[in-house]
């Protein structure tokens, strides 16, 4: 079990595409860290030269203190699991479990010993005879887990691991990987582009564009305060409202409304300042009443979220979304008025966070 | 937080899944239309040979006098002339050496290797091996087979005086070594391509998967690509196998000489029938040649569908 420290590292391919651009990450010992980024941002990137499937072309990583930049995969103590899982299909489950243990020439009798107790912790105990192919997704994903926690690597990485599951299965996968990682103690780092995941999952999590990190947090910190307005976008099951907006004096110009400055941004923006206002649906109070500081208009859409309701306001030409609890919800057509959270909203200069 | 949820999904088919045996909807008849030509081409040109072939190796049938106008009913007699011939064990053992040393160590060995080494490579080195290994097998035989003789002469062979060695007579000192790596050189193309297809198909994940478990290069061979292209390796040994042993090349070389030491089945089968003028004699070796064409494919096929 080791940290993992990553200095100035760099990724450029053959044809001059930047996928990592002198990143710098410290990823303490047993952490359960997530990578977050849109398709091409580089996340999977990392996590291979970190596995070291690919080199970089700057820059060092560290496991436990080493630098393993030019180790090959195999020398790194890194196990991986892939997102199509790799399992062989020519080796039943207990072949698989064991094979990286047989290539680190473990007696035949020992690594079968460990196949079996790492797989009864798995519950897959009754299916150490079957060909991967005989296997669900979700046990083939959990053979892929035994594989990796057979191997005692100092660290385990993840590509993408529940996305070849059907959704159901993923939310139980999700709280089984938890508990696991918990209960290992092994540092740990998945690669997502589902940011419910990485927020439900990781113990911190770095949230990455064009081969940058834009934010590194944990899960509350870059939900709540999300660092620029990339991040404000990205996360959150029903996008922020991000609204263009300026200073005047001592309260803010939104669509049209009048605001007073956010808790968090107050004595910080200056009369005159371009921003943008940054407020989650779910930090909203929606009333049918006209109130203070409120942003208003007429209810455009109203979208059933289950327990609540998405109601989407045109306000001078710009739509604001509300989560309304049931029961409150209004009819399209109606006036209504939305009061940000005083302690929720953002205030964004420039793109980056005041 | 509400969160979309669909319902558990019904167990899907199996990926082979089970198709109706009638998928197009044509019927038997129609069917038997459509598959009607092939048959009778295959019938004519095929079916009916390879019989004719038994019924000769079973008379005295000749190229030319009494025998050719009235060929006569022998028997067995020629199947036991044929085992009795000394010169018939030796074609055969030296064409299971042709076959070994050029289809399977050779042509599948050496196609396999510039495959495996050219997999991740692009550009014009890659381009330009594969470039020359295909253009040895697309050439026509007669002119490969000039040009091996001009590479090969005793005298004047550019191999002799490449190598500082005038009036080494390859195709007669070493006439077996000479037809088999001409042959691996000629046929490499086939086996080539078909790796390179084959390796292709190997999930680059599962490869990554052995490489992080610190698997060496050959390990990663055994433990992950012979086993998924278990399949592409015996129909290419297969293929390869029976072109080779019926492969008739070598005769351009070296005519089946001196004295008999590259004399493979294809060749001792036209001196037979042609040279000697005994077709009955020769449509039995042909006879025995079938059949061990027979059991080398069945053999590799029950290989075959035995995996899994």
């Amino acid at each position: 079990m080791a940290a993992i420290e990553l200095r100035g590292l760099s990724k450029v391919y053959p044809g001059g595409v930047r996928a990592l651009d002198a990143l710098d990450l410290v990823i303490p010992d047993g952490e359960f860290f997530a990578l977050l980024g849109p398709s091409g941002c580089g996340k999977t990137t990392l996590l291979r030269t970190i596995a070291g499937l690919e080199s970089a072309t700057g820059g060092s990583v560290l496991i436990g203190g080493r630098d393993v930049t030019g180790t090959q995969p195999g020398g790194r103590d890194v196990a991986m699991v892939f997102q199509d899982y790799a399992l062989f299909p020519h080796m039943d489950v207990t072949d698989n479990i064991a094979y990286p243990l047989r290539i680190k020439k473990v007696a035949k009798g020992a690594r079968r010993a460990k196949a079996a107790e790492v797989a009864a912790r798995l519950g897959l105990d009754h299916l150490m005879d079957r060909r991967p192919g005989q296997l669900s997704g979700g046990q083939q994903q959990r053979v892929a887990l035994a594989r990796v926690m057979a191997t005692q690597a100092q660290a385990y990485l993840f590509d993408e691991p529940l996305s070849n599951l059907d959704a159901r299965l993923r939310l139980e996968a999700r709280t089984f990987l938890k508990k696991l990682q918990r209960e290992l103690g092994v540092t740990t780092v998945f690669v997502t582009h589902d940011q419910a995941e990485a927020l439900a999952m990781a113990d911190r999590m770095a949230v990455m564009e064009a081969g940058h990190i834009r934010q590194i947090g944990t899960p509350a910190e870059v939900f709540q305060r999300p660092a620029n307005t990339f991040v404000a976008g990205f996360i959150g099951s029903t996008p922020m409202n991000l609204l263009d907006g300026s200073v005047r004096g001592d309260t803010l110009e939104v669509a049209g409304c009048k605001l007073p400055v956010p808790a968090a941004a107050e004595g910080r923006v200056s009369d005159g300042d371009t921003i943008v206002y940054g407020v989650r649906p779910e930090y909203m109070t929606y009333s049918a009443e006209p109130a203070e500081g409120a942003l208003s208009g007429k209810v455009a859409i109203v979208e059933n979220l289950g327990a609540s309701h998405l109601v989407t306001l045109d306000v001078a030409g710009v739509n604001v979304q509300a989560v309304v609890p049931e029961g409150g919800e209004p009819a399209v057509g109606d006036e209504g008025h939305a009061v940000p959270r005083r302690d929720r909203a953002l205030v964004y200069r420039d793109g980056a966070l005041v | 937080m509400a969160q979309a949820i669909s319902p558990p999904e019904a167990p899907k088919e199996t990926r082979t899944g089970r198709y109706s045996s009638d998928a197009a909807g044509l019927g038997k008849a129609r069917a038997g239309v459509f598959v009607a030509p092939a048959l009778l081409l295959v019938a004519a040109f095929l079916v009916f040979p390879a019989l004719w072939v038994l019924y000769l190796g079973l008379t005295n049938y000749r190229l030319t006098g009494a025998a050719a106008a009235e060929p006569e009913f022998v028997g067995l007699g020629n199947l036991l002339g044929a085992v009795a011939d000394p010169a018939f064990w030796n074609s055969t053992w030296l064409t299971v050496q042709f076959v070994l040393g050029s289809a399977v160590i050779g042509q599948v060995g050496l196609g396999f290797t510039i495959a495996w080494l050219l997999r991740d490579r692009r550009g014009p080195l890659k381009r330009l091996v594969e470039g020359l290994v295909i253009l040895a097998w697309i050439l026509p035989g007669a002119i490969v087979s000039f040009l091996w003789v001009a590479l090969l002469d005793r005298d004047g062979g550019t191999l002799n005086a490449l190598l500082g060695l005038p009036g080494f007579a390859w195709l007669l000192d070493h006439p077996m070594l000479s037809i088999i790596v001409f042959n691996t050189w000629r046929g490499t193309a086939f086996s080539m391509m078909l790796y390179g297809a084959a390796l292709s198909n190997v999930p680059p994940s599962h490869l990554e998967s052995a490489r992080l478990a610190g698997a060496s290069s050959w390990q990663q061979l055994r433990d992950v690509v012979f086993p998924h292209i278990r399949g592409h390796i015996l129909t290419n040994l297969l293929l390869i196998s029976l072109w080779t042993f019926n492969d008739f090349t070598p005769f351009l070389l070296t005519a089946g000489g001196p004295d008999g030491k590259s004399e493979v089945l294809a060749v001792h089968v036209y001196k037979v029938a042609l040279q000697s003028g005994e077709l009955g004699h020769g449509a039995a070796v042909s006879t025995i040649i079938l059949l061990i064409n027979l059991v080398v494919a069945v053999f590799y096929l029950r290989l075959l569908r035995s995996r899994r």
